[in-house]
This record gives structure tokens, C-alpha cells and sequence, in this order.
């Protein structure tokens, strides 16, 4: 009677799994550099699956860095499709392969879609995750959208998981949403660490939070992207290097000494 | 059946053969609802109309006259150009019409369409004629008699008056059509055909006419038996050239519509199609067919039409273009997939479809080159199917690749092209290296259009602002990098532009912007005060 039981339910368990589609050990990953992250994703980011980044309205940039960055790490030298609404573009501006180069990526690499609205950005993507040449597709989509649901979410992760294409999905000014993403981070820009006047300041710092890992624990992190190597590491806050958490205010946001920049590097 | 025939010319590079010149008088009938139409089908609830009289009139000369008229008015002695006070007086009841130009032009585009379906070369002349070339055609109708007899049928159930005629030349057709319907000429027999007809027939301005019938010549006849220097220096190089045309002596080639598709398959079907999966496969015949065609000789194509003759007349023509040539059916199909999926108003078969054609009408050689080992080479290949798949879906000027630019000027150092026909040479392109070592320099987001902003405190003359206000939020400056300074191109005749100081700062919750002063303090007396705008033009991340 009892193993009975327990044969139904080991039954019900690999259903569930075959379902899911994931056959354990088969995955590959890549590592995003960044120590702690990489344990709590066992390993790093999973291929042919999608992830989603989720930013609000005016974090656009921290979060297009933070999604930029995980495309290299997934593409390495293989093509790269951006798939971007309209819309985003008016609001966030658009993404300049300039400043892409500054980040270490190739702009040779990057094919940009233009879609007018979401739905053509979903028909396309859902397209360009079934080609296997693609090293990575990113999706950028602005504000909260009914069409983006439980069925399109899970029609993506079935096209990126039959090529073993990467899906990124750039959400801006939206909240999460049920999906069927793999990860779902939350990103904002984090404050340079404190450096002294003449050394360089300004690499990408972002403040990410793990909010939902399918086959692990969360977490939460401040990385640096180092643009020359084209890896996350932990931002170095000098001796606060090991705090997970943001650090309290540099003494440059106290209020008596306002009128003043804090640091101002001179070039020109 | 389809045919794959490359487009058929003669060594010397023209057109050559016979031509069916077709005068179609759309205004016996005029039935403003069929006007717009094609080759419109007549109001049955009209056909009783035909025995009224019917006037269209027009504005010539400052009056309102008559333009177009049908039988009947015709019989109660109205005629073209008489004022419509006069058509009036004549015929209390005559019904009025006012004359469409455009539209008459359009339905003479459509009917032109639907001529398609006869042969690829098929010119306009306005206002009511249409030129065939039917070179190498006319054996596919049951000859030149069947095809005249098939066309002039098919028109005239339409609800259209037709005058058509077979010869050697255009000019000397449209000549026969003027006097009677249904001539056909042999080669050489186009001076005895045209030896009677009046004048008029050739189609020149009034005033040749007139002078010609003062000068007592009033068939062609007469005016070929003069010498053609007396011609000349009367009435002009153009008409003898004209009258040579009308008597076969030389000929011109007519100006068809649209270039002759390099390769080109159709499917005629008996009985009309209009479903969904019959036509798909039907398109896929055709791939086939038209694929056997263009590899005989090597090539692919970039641009494909396919149009669909529907069996009251509309013409139906879809394009898809490659980035690469095509040589696979199956990419044909796809391609031909996505666009009618995101057809803005999709294919309508009404009664069905009863005639199908392909065509490709820009093709480039293809190199058959060994796959390699190599995955690298496959994966390119792939990119362009896919990227042709999504410009046929969404468009080609929404798919992009960029290249840099030779310019410092932020908004000029980077051209985005269309992927379809850039991709390889985007691939090399040359891109500026970045710094080692240094935070990014340029922003990763950059407004098309920089955003003022509303600096509340800056140090004069070269200091970043230390608050500013950008949509409604302020930010407090806690780092800054700059100045630096662009100045605008003086060779571009940009020298009143003033230069900007480009900032690189971060404000307290680690947002990082790209902001410029737009000039220098004091610059310009135009400025309040000597206060210079400050924008925001970028975001890094």
C-alpha cells in the first residue's frame, strides 16, 4: 500500500519533471564571474532558457547595463539580437553602440529589431529563439502590458529551450508578473564605490536582486561590471567589500555640504 | 502548368512583335460606382439606365461640357464638347455626370493589372488606351484571333466598350482602333491597312488635323503619298515620324508599366481557388517550378512578387525581398508565410483566384560553396534566413545593424541600416577602441533628442551643475567628470552651432547621466543673461 503510494507520487514527480523539461545535470550555464551568484545559481546563468530583468521607469539604464552584460556573458562571440519597442526608445533613449563598445561588447555583433508594439516584439522573439545561430535574443519592453502573459511567457521559454537559445527579457517600468522565466532579477544602479579624486570612477554598478530562481535559493548582490575582462565581480567598497547590502551614504549626500560636489574629476 | 520563361527579347535588345493596342471607353456607362473598380463589373440594377441618356461633363474652357456620353444620348444628337446648357435644352431629362479624371486613370491602372495576366509588357495610353506587346504570346491563347476574341470578351462582360486591334506596331494599332474594332494585320500589310482611315486616327493635336483637312488631305493615305520633306517642314519631324510608325515603316517600342520579371511561373486553374490550403500549396508549385528555372542558370532571387488574378478582375500583388539570394522552396514558402500573416489587410480570395504568378524580379548570381566543417559559415546563413523573415514580417527598415561613423559628434557617429542589405558589412566594420582601465566615457542610452533640464546651481565658467531637474525629479550632483568639450563641425557649415562642455555625473542613488552645457557663458547676447541651456543627452549604466 505504501509503496504503492510512494510509486504514484515518484510517478507524479518525474511527470512533473519530464513536463518541465529540465533532465537534471544536462544544463549548461555560464558563469557571470560574480563569486556569490554564481554559487546561488549552481553554477551561473542557465542556457535555452529565458530570464527576466525588471527595473523601474528610471532605473532604464542600470537595468539595460545589467541585461547587456548577461548577453555577453551568454553570447560570447556569437550574434546577438535586440528586439526593442518603439516606445522605449522614445522614453529611455535609444541603445548607442557606443557606449555599448565602452561596456568591452562588439557592436558588430548586435542585429536590432524595432517593433512597433509588444505583441510584435513577442511574434519576433518567439521567432528569433527558435534560430540556433543566436547566441542570445533580448526583449525590451516598456510599462505594464496584457499581452505578455502565463501563454507568451511560456511559449518563449518552449522556443529558447528547443534551439538552446537565451532569452532575456528587459521589462522597464513594470512590476513582476507570474511567468515561466528561469530567474527574474530586480535591478537599480548602485553608487561608484568611493574612490580617491584622481582615480577613474564610473564603471557599472549595479544593485541586483535574485527575486526568483527556479532551481535554487535567492539572493541579492552588488556587482560591478568590468568592462576590460567581460565579467561581473563584487564592487569593491574598499574594506566594505564583503557587504551584500548597500552601504550607508558616502559623506558627499550630507546636507551641509551640498552646494559642494564631492568629487570632481577634471578632464578636458 | 507553370512556365518558367525567362523574358523573351530579340539579340538586338527590343521589343519586338506585334501589339495589340486596346481603346476601352469606359464612359457609355458611367456608373459612378463602378469607377473605382476594377475592370468593374456593371450594375445589373444600371442596365436599364443604358437606354436613358447619359452625360458626364467636365470643365473645359471655363464651361461645363460634355466629356463622355452613352448610346442613347448619343442618338438624340447630343456629342462631346457641346455645353451642358445646350445638352439641356436638347434632352430635359439627360442624366449628369461629373468627370473623374483621377479616377479614370486608376481604372485604366487596374484594367492594366488585369492585362497582366496576358503578357508582362503592357504600357499605358492615356487616356483610354492600353498597349499589349503580345510577342511570343499569343500561341499560349489559341493564337492571335482566340486572344483578341478572349480579351474583348472578357472586357466587354465587364460593362466596358472595346475597340481592339492586332499589328505590327503600336502606333499603327491604335490607328485601327479608332475606325473599327477587331482588325488584325499581318507583317507588312500595315500601310494598305491604315491607307483609309482618316486622319484623326493617328492620334495628334487638333491643330495638325485641321491643317492637314485644309490641305484637303483626309485619309493617311493621302497624306503618305506626299513627299515626306513637305511633311516635315508643315507639321513637324514627330508627325512623319508618327505617320512611318502608322504605316509599319518604323516602329518604336511602347513603355510598358512595370520591367519584366527576369524569371516568372503562373498557374492558371479551371476552376477558381480560394482556399487557404490550395493556395498554399498552389505557391509552393510554383516556388518549385520557378526555383528549377533560375538554378538552370545559376541564380537566386532577391525580390519575389506574387500576384493574385482574382476572377472579377482585382490583381492582388505581394512582395517579399532576401537579403541573400533564394535558391530553397521551402524558405520561399516561409518567407510568403510571414508576410501574409502580417498582411495589414489580408489576401481575399472573394470568388477565388483563377490565376497565379510568381515572379522573380531582382535575382543575383549564387556561389555554390561547399559547406565546410566550419559551423561559422552555416550560422551566417542562418542569421540572414532569419533576419529575411522578420523584414518580411515587420518590414526591412525595422531590422538594423549599425556602422559607425566619422564623427565626434554624438549624435552623427552612428548609422543604423537595414540588416538585410549591410550585415557583412557591418561584420567588418571598424569601430573605435575603447580606453583600457577607464569607466565607460560614452553613455549606453542616448536620446535622440537631448532633454533640456533645469540646472539650479552651476559654478561659472567650467563646473559640472551641482543639482539639476530632469523630468520633474532633481538630482544632487555627487560626482563629476568634464568638461568635454565637442565643438560642432565648422566644415559642415556648422560653425553658428555653438560647442557643448559634455559632464559625466552620478547623482546620490548612483544614477549616472551625460549632460552638456550647450555653449560658454557669456557667448552670445541672445542668451538670458549669458546663461547657457544645459540638456541631458545620455544614460550610462
Amino acid at each position: 500500500m505504501m509503496s504503492a503510494r510512494m510509486s504514484t507520487l515518484a510517478r507524479l514527480r518525474t511527470d512533473i519533471d519530464r513536463l518541465q523539461g529540465d533532465a537534471d545535470g544536462t544544463l549548461s550555464r555560464t558563469a557571470l564571474g560574480h563569486a556569490g551568484a554564481d554559487a546561488v545559481l549552481q553554477g551561473g546563468l542557465v542556457h535555452g532558457a529565458v530570464h527576466e530583468v525588471f527595473a523601474q521607469g528610471c532605473q532604464s539604464a542600470a537595468a539595460t547595463g545589467f541585461v547587456v552584460g548577461l548577453a555577453r556573458r551568454v553570447a560570447v562571440r556569437r550574434p546577438l539580437l535586440w528586439v526593442r519597442q518603439d516606445f522605449s526608445a522614445l522614453e529611455n533613449g535609444a541603445l548607442s553602440m557606443h557606449g555599448w563598445r565602452e561596456l568591452g561588447l562588439d557592436p558588430r555583433r548586435v542585429v536590432m529589431v524595432y517593433a512597433h508594439d509588444v505583441e510584435t516584439a513577442l511574434q519576433v522573439t518567439a521567432d528569433a529563439l527558435a534560430c540556433d545561430a543566436l547566441g542570445a535574443v533580448v526583449m525590451e519592453i516598456w510599462g505594464e502590458t496584457r499581452q505578455f502573459d502565463l501563454v507568451a511567457s511560456r511559449k518563449l521559454t518552449l522556443a529558447a529551450r528547443e534551439a538552446g537559445v537565451t532569452g532575456l527579457v528587459l521589462r522597464l517600468a513594470a512590476a513582476p508578473s507570474p511567468s515561466t522565466a528561469e530567474t527574474r532579477w530586480i535591478v537599480h544602479a548602485a553608487r561608484s564605490p568611493p574612490v580617491a579624486p584622481w582615480q577613474a570612477w564610473g564603471a557599472p554598478v549595479f544593485d541586483a536582486r535574485l527575486a526568483r530562481n527556479r532551481h535554487g535559493p535567492t539572493g541579492h548582490w552588488i556587482m560591478e561590471w568590468n568592462c576590460d575582462e567581460c565579467l561581473f565581480r563584487d564592487a569593491l567598497f574598499g574594506d566594505a567589500a564583503a557587504h551584500p547590502q548597500p552601504v550607508a551614504a558616502a559623506p558627499a549626500d550630507r546636507s551641509h555640504q551640498a552646494g559642494e560636489i564631492a568629487q570632481w574629476r577634471r578632464t578636458g | 502548368m507553370g512556365r518558367g520563361r525567362p523574358a523573351e527579347r530579340s539579340e538586338d535588345g527590343r521589343v519586338r512583335g506585334r501589339d495589340i493596342s486596346r481603346g476601352c471607353n469606359p464612359s457609355p456607362q458611367p456608373s459612378p460606382n463602378g469607377r473605382g473598380g476594377v475592370p468593374c463589373s456593371l450594375n445589373h440594377s444600371q442596365s436599364d439606365a443604358a437606354d436613358r441618356p447619359c452625360i458626364v461633363v467636365a470643365k473645359q474652357n471655363n464651361a461645363l461640357q460634355i466629356f463622355a456620353l452613352n448610346d442613347a444620348a448619343a442618338r438624340l444628337g447630343l456629342d462631346v464638347g457641346l455645353p451642358l446648357a445646350n445638352a439641356r435644352a436638347i434632352v430635359p431629362d439627360v442624366q449628369v455626370f461629373d468627370a473623374d479624371e483621377p479616377a479614370d486613370s486608376g481604372t485604366l491602372n487596374d484594367i492594366a493589372d488585369w492585362c497582366d495576366r496576358f503578357t508582362p509588357l503592357v504600357a499605358l495610353d492615356p487616356p483610354h488606351g492600353l498597349f499589349l506587346d503580345i510577342s511570343g504570346c499569343a500561341h499560349l491563347f489559341g493564337g492571335e484571333a482566340a486572344m483578341l476574341e478572349t480579351i474583348c470578351r472578357a472586357l466587354t462582360r465587364q460593362g466596358f466598350a472595346v475597340s481592339a486591334a492586332i499589328a505590327g506596331t503600336p502606333v499603327c494599332a491604335r490607328a485601327l482602333t479608332r475606325h473599327v474594332s477587331g482588325r488584325i494585320v499581318r507583317e507588312g500589310e500595315e500601310a494598305a491597312a491604315v491607307q483609309a482611315l482618316p486622319v484623326f486616327t493617328l492620334g495628334v493635336d487638333e491643330a495638325i488635323i485641321g491643317g492637314l483637312r485644309r490641305a484637303g488631305l483626309k485619309t493617311i493615305g493621302d497624306v503618305a503619298a506626299r513627299e515626306r520633306h513637305e511633311i516635315t517642314a508643315r507639321f513637324g519631324a514627330r508627325f512623319t515620324a508618327l505617320l512611318e510608325q502608322a504605316l509599319g515603316q518604323s516602329d518604336a517600342p511602347i513603355s510598358p508599366r512595370k520591367l519584366p520579371p527576369d524569371y516568372m511561373v503562373e498557374k492558371r486553374f479551371a476552376e477558381p481557388v480560394a482556399t487557404d490550403a490550395v493556395i498554399a500549396a498552389a505557391l509552393s508549385g510554383l516556388a518549385q517550378t520557378l526555383i528549377a528555372a533560375m538554378e538552370r542558370h545559376g541564380k537566386g532571387a532577391r525580390q519575389l512578387d506574387a500576384s493574385f488574378f482574382r476572377t472579377d478582375g482585382t490583381v492582388r500583388t505581394i512582395s517579399v525581398e532576401t537579403g541573400q539570394p533564394v535558391t530553397r522552396v521551402a524558405v520561399i514558402e516561409r518567407l510568403f508565410r510571414e508576410r501574409f500573416d502580417a498582411l495589414a489587410d489580408p489576401l481575399d480570395p472573394g470568388f477565388g483566384f483563377d490565376l497565379m504568378r510568381l515572379s522573380a524580379s531582382r535575382t543575383d548570381g549564387v556561389v555554390e560553396a561547399q559547406r565546410d566543417l566550419d559551423a561559422h559559415v552555416h550560422d551566417n546563413d542562418e542569421l540572414a534566413a532569419l533576419i529575411d523573415r522578420i523584414a518580411a514580417r515587420i518590414g526591412g527598415r525595422r531590422i538594423v545593424v549599425h556602422l559607425p561613423q566619422d564623427s565626434h559628434i554624438p549624435e552623427r557617429a552612428l548609422l543604423a541600416v537595414p540588416a538585410q542589405h549591410h550585415l557583412t558589412a557591418a561584420a567588418v566594420a571598424e569601430w573605435p577602441a575603447r580606453i583600457e582601465g577607464e569607466p565607460p566615457l560614452r553613455p549606453l542610452r542616448l536620446f535622440a533628442r537631448p532633454e533640456p533640464i533645469e540646472v539650479l546651481f552651476a559654478e561659472v565658467p567650467d563646473k559640472p551643475p551641482t543639482r539639476f531637474k530632469w523630468r520633474r525629479a532633481c538630482h544632487t550632483v555627487v560626482r563629476a567628470e568634464g568638461p568635454e568639450r565637442v565643438a560642432m563641425e565648422w566644415w559642415h557649415g556648422l560653425r553658428e552651432v555653438s560647442a557643448r562642455d559634455y559632464f559625466r555625473v552620478e547623482d546620490e542613488a548612483g544614477l549616472r547621466f551625460w549632460l552638456y552645457r550647450d555653449g560658454l557663458y557669456g557667448e552670445s547676447a541672445e542668451q538670458q543673461a549669458g546663461q547657457p541651456d544645459w540638456f541631458l543627452h545620455g544614460l550610462f549604466a
